[in-house]
């Protein structure tokens, strides 16, 4: 079904591209030494370099190319070997050098794709146009005083990745999605972070609607998005400002806007006339970037699983679609899965991770990253149920106690006893007590009453404190009123 | 024992090898020299004496321990585009005001690691742009040579290493640090009857040094002999993981080469550098030199170099782009000058156009032009197009030739009141120059004769990428057979 807009005038399709913005995870910046770890004292981590100083030169930090490769390769892209940094001239106080380094003409990487499923369990194919490396500005600062406006340069020159789509998107859903996505994949990579309220991501979303069977018509960009959320709210907001822009007899014209979260509008930022002539040309003091074929592919050697090759092999391994979909979502849960998995059944270790621990994370208010149970403890627990130790009741009963401390579930069974019991004259001494005592009941079963035996079952557990096999219980069970 | 300034380099290092100087004496002679000579000359901005001393008493006890380095106690200028730790580097620019470098910029760091003593900080054309050392804000420098019939016109000492040369020239300094962008080293050493090196770009590290115009720039020496030239320049080079353009080669043995001889070099003499107005004497001098170098056992060679027209527009078009690019940063928000306005806007308006001068402005202007939307094909990639051109000339002619020796400049040394109405005139006193900074390649000037005013001329060797050896033996060989021994009027 298409995603559509209803206007006054009738149906519109919205068509959107993202231009996305992604922080390198790196130690260093782009073009000099200086730190980039977050939140740290203003102007403490800054070079001459990222200062702009007289005769200060940008060395390329090999540690980011590397990463803008490993997320070329992520999102199944070209790498270009040979690339080139040009300058982006602008004035602006918190542009230190007067110029941004960035990729214009010549982008590291290339075209590639990426498939996001939607929430109907379709899927679709975003293209990738470009991604380039480029320094990020400072950080200007007009609300510390009246009269100054104050500059932290800690973000100037840091590494950005900036990763164009194409225009292949058609709703709020859609472009979640994609966003969703290339998080997930960089994370899996370890090249950016994606805390985007740390402004480690941010989109610039180019919204434009037309009728169906059109053209394009004129899009407009709304800058700096910072959240997934921001952004599908930003591109319904913008495409029903330009349908009735459209419908009352306006053209839209094409400008730079802003999305006022707490109105859920875009504003006017820019306009064309006052775009900047950013004079463009290539960066005298770096030569080309040329890289080797076999350096590129050593990289992806390296590559971690990603998270689709990662679903394919969960779906392989017999989990449902809805389980592998779930585990694979952030790295670090199907990290936790695979530990639990090694060596035992997936899909009983995919039903517990995905079951009682995802409910009890909830409930915590946890995450994988501050586990209240490790994924070692949690393989034992299944190691329990499969030889037959706990039964699928007890087993919960040891994983509470697990929640309350980490303790190893074989320590926990032994201090409390909870032992299931499989020894079958036991079992069969006690359901002959149970069945001497409900004579009536028994004689009522053997005439027909079936319904009757979940009641012999209750009262046989009961009296066996829940210890008893289940499966032996029954067993037993039928045999004796056989 | 001559006079300490009157010491070559070479002759200054044996003199303290063997104690009949100290590296006291020399930096005394010199400041004594500057405090008399500086007020008429205007060569140097900064003069860092107290330091000069410290650091020569220094060098003279390293040398009582056996332990002196390549250049131990020569006293040099430096050029005030490199930026100098702890001592005010201006560019010769109001919009640096008060800017003193955290900071030294690897040429002069390299020159210090050697024991050199930095005399002070020399006068140069604002931000290295210019040929007469007018443009610079703390006022011109003078030639210390005069014309014959005429000794009271105050003569321009070229530019934008006028400080450098005039101070070389008139024993102000042994040896100085200079940079060339398009002739900066070449036309005022030739102006100053001095030698000076524009070596292959990428043999010293830009890093520290004020850029004009990042793919042109490089820095060189000037010094009264070619020798000193190799002496100072093996010091100065070397690869700089700091400069991503810096060419990871080992340093040849610069000295060594200089008496090598040319027997068997094929020297190429480029029909496009016989200019149409050329005067009479350069054209005389120029034969004189190729004469020389065939009777040492040369081969001349006549070679073309077709676009060679094409260079001096390809260099207005690309320099000036780089610039206006590379002095954005000088806007009043973190150092230098600040003039203070309503709003960012009128803070940058007021601060740059009270801290720029003239000619800097002009470029910048120019530079902003030239890549804007609209013109960007027509001029700055029509340029860089032209440059690959020129690039190619030069390739093709190596097939042929060892060396290219040109005229260094198509005049003497001109009168500060003369070329200032045109800045199209004063923009081609780089004909022969700026092809050598668009191809990458070494240049030197040699002093080689006198005009009929008694004003020094310079011829000018060309050679491969990284062969400054060939260069300097060259070179070594037209000094030796020019003899050129007359000295400017004004001189310590």
């Amino acid at each position: 079904m298409t995603y559509t807009l209803e206007g006054t005038t009738g149906p519109w399709e919205v068509v959107i591209g993202l231009e996305v913005h992604a922080q390198v995870t790196s130690q260093a910046k782009l073009f000099s030494g200086a730190a980039t770890a977050f939140g740290a004292e203003p102007n403490s981590q800054v070079s001459f370099v990222d200062a702009g100083f007289p005769g200060m030169l940008p060395v390329i930090n090999a540690e980011c190319i590397a990463q803008a490769v490993r997320t070329g390769l992520g999102l199944n892209a070209e790498i270009h070997l040979w690339s080139r940094f040009d300058r982006k001239n602008y004035f602006y106080a918190d542009l230190p050098q007067g110029y941004q380094i960035s990729q214009y003409a010549h982008p590291i990487v290339g075209q590639g794709a990426v498939e996001v499923t939607l929430a109907d369990g379709s899927t679709k194919t975003i293209g990738i146009t470009r991604l380039h490396l480029e320094q990020d500005a400072g950080k200007s600062l007009h609300d510390q005083h009246p009269t100054k406006s104050y500059i932290d340069l800690n973000r100037s020159g840091v590494a950005l990745m900036e990763i164009v789509s194409e225009p292949d998107m058609r709703s709020p859903e859609e472009a979640g999605a994609y966003l969703a996505k290339l998080r997930q994949i960089m994370r899996y990579l370890g090249t950016c972070d994606g805390n985007m309220d740390e402004g480690s991501m941010r989109a610039d979303v180019n919204v434009s609607v037309r009728r169906a069977g059109e053209g394009y018509r004129t899009r407009c960009e709304v800058k700096n998005v910072n959240s997934i959320r921001f952004v599908m709210q930003a591109v319904e907001a913008e495409a029903r400002r330009q349908i009735e822009v459209w419908e009352s007899g306006g053209t839209v014209e094409q400008e730079t806007r802003l999305f006022d979260t707490a109105r859920g509008v875009t504003r006017s930022m820019r306009s064309k006339e006052d775009a900047h002539d950013y004079r463009y040309f290539p960066d005298p003091d770096l030569p080309p970037l040329v890289l080797e074929q076999g350096w590129v592919d050593q990289l992806k050697a390296g590559l971690p699983e990603l998270p689709d090759q990662r679903r394919a092999r969960y779906a392989a391994l017999g989990l449902s679609a809805y389980d592998a979909q779930v585990l694979t979502a952030e790295r670090e849960t199907a990290a936790f899965f695979e530990e639990v998995a090694h060596g035992r059944d997936a899909k009983a270790a995919a039903n517990w991770v995905t079951g009682d621990y995802f409910a009890a994370l909830n409930r915590l208010k946890r995450t994988v990253t501050d586990s209240p149970v490790s994924a070692k403890h949690l393989g034992e627990l299944l190691d329990l149920m499969a030889d037959g130790t706990l039964s699928g009741k007890l087993a919960k009963e040891v994983f509470e106690a697990m929640l309350e401390a980490d303790e190893a579930p074989g320590a926990i069974v032994e201090k409390r006893g909870l032992r299931q019991v499989t020894d079958s004259s036991a079992i069969e001494a006690v359901v002959d007590e149970v069945l001497a005592k409900n004579a009536d009941k028994v004689a009522d079963y053997r005439s027909g009453k079936d319904k009757l035996f979940g009641f012999f079952v209750g009262q046989t557990m009961k009296a066996m404190a829940g210890k008893g096999n289940p499966a032996l219980v029954n067993e037993v069970l039928k045999r004796r009123l056989a | 024992m001559m006079r300490p300034t009157d010491l070559t380099i070479a002759q200054a290092l044996d003199a303290l090898d063997r104690r009949e100087v100290s590296a006291v004496e020399l930096a005394t002679a010199f400041l004594d020299a500057i405090e008399r000579l500086n007020p008429r000359l205007n060569a140097y901005i900064t003069v860092t004496a107290e330091q000069a001393l410290e650091t020569a008493k220094a060098s003279d006890a390293r040398r009582a321990k056996g332990e002196a380095g390549k250049l131990d106690g020569i006293p040099l200028g430096i050029k005030d585009l490199f930026c100098t730790e702890g001592t005010r580097t201006t560019a010769g620019s109001n919009i640096l005001d008060g800017f003193v470098p955290p900071y030294e910029s690897t040429v002069s760091a390299n020159l210090k690691r050697d024991g050199a003593v930095f005399l002070g900080k020399l006068n140069l054309d604002e931000f290295a742009m210019g040929s007469s050392n007018q443009t610079s804000a703390f006022g011109p420098v003078e030639n210390p040579w005069s014309r014959a019939n005429d000794p009271a016109k105050r003569l321009v000492p070229g530019g934008s290493s006028g400080g450098s040369a005039a101070a070389v020239a008139a024993r102000l300094a042994m040896g100085a640090t200079a940079t060339d962008t398009g002739g900066s080293i070449r036309q005022p050493a030739a102006f100053c009857g001095i030698a000076g090196i524009k070596p292959t770009y990428g043999r010293c590290s830009r890093w520290g040094i004020v850029a004009f115009a990042s793919s042109l720039d490089q820095a060189g020496p000037v010094a009264r002999t070619v020798e000193d030239n190799a002496i100072l320049l093996a010091s100065m080079a070397g690869f700089d993981p700091r400069d991503s353009t810096s060419a990871d080669l080992p340093v040849p043995d610069f000295r060594a080469a200089v008496g090598r001889g040319v027997k068997g070099l094929r020297i190429g003499v480029p029909e496009e550098y016989r200019i149409p107005g050329m005067a009479p004497e350069i054209e005389a001098l120029w034969q004189q030199g190729l004469d020389w170098l065939r009777a040492e056992g040369a081969e001349i060679v006549p070679i073309s170099l077709p676009h060679t027209k094409y260079a001096l527009p390809t260099y207005y078009v690309v320099a000036p782009a780089e610039a206006s690019s590379n002095l954005a940063r000088y806007d009043g928000v973190r150092y230098g000058l600040r003039e203070d306005g309503r709003d960012l806007k009128d803070l940058y308006e007021r601060t740059r156009a009270r801290g720029f001068g003239a000619e800097v402005r002009r470029r910048v202007m120019i530079g902003t032009y030239v890549l804007s939307a609209g013109y960007y094909d027509a001029y700055y990639l029509k340029a860089q197009k032209v440059r690959a051109l020129i690039r190619r000339d030069f390739e093709q002619a190596w097939e042929k030739v060892d060396a290219i020796v040109t005229p260094a400049t198509p005049s003497a040394a001109f009168a500060m009141d003369e070329k200032q109405d045109d800045p199209v005139t004063m923009y081609l006193n780089d004909v022969f120059t700026v092809t050598a900074n668009l191809a990458g390649l070494p240049g030197l000037a040699v002093p080689a004769g006198l005009d009929a005013q008694g004003l020094p001329l310079g011829l000018q060797v060309i050679g491969r990428a990284f062969d400054e050896e060939t260069v300097f033996a060259v070179g070594g060989a037209i000094e030796r057979a020019a003899g050129f021994a007359a000295k400017p009027g004004i001189m310590a």
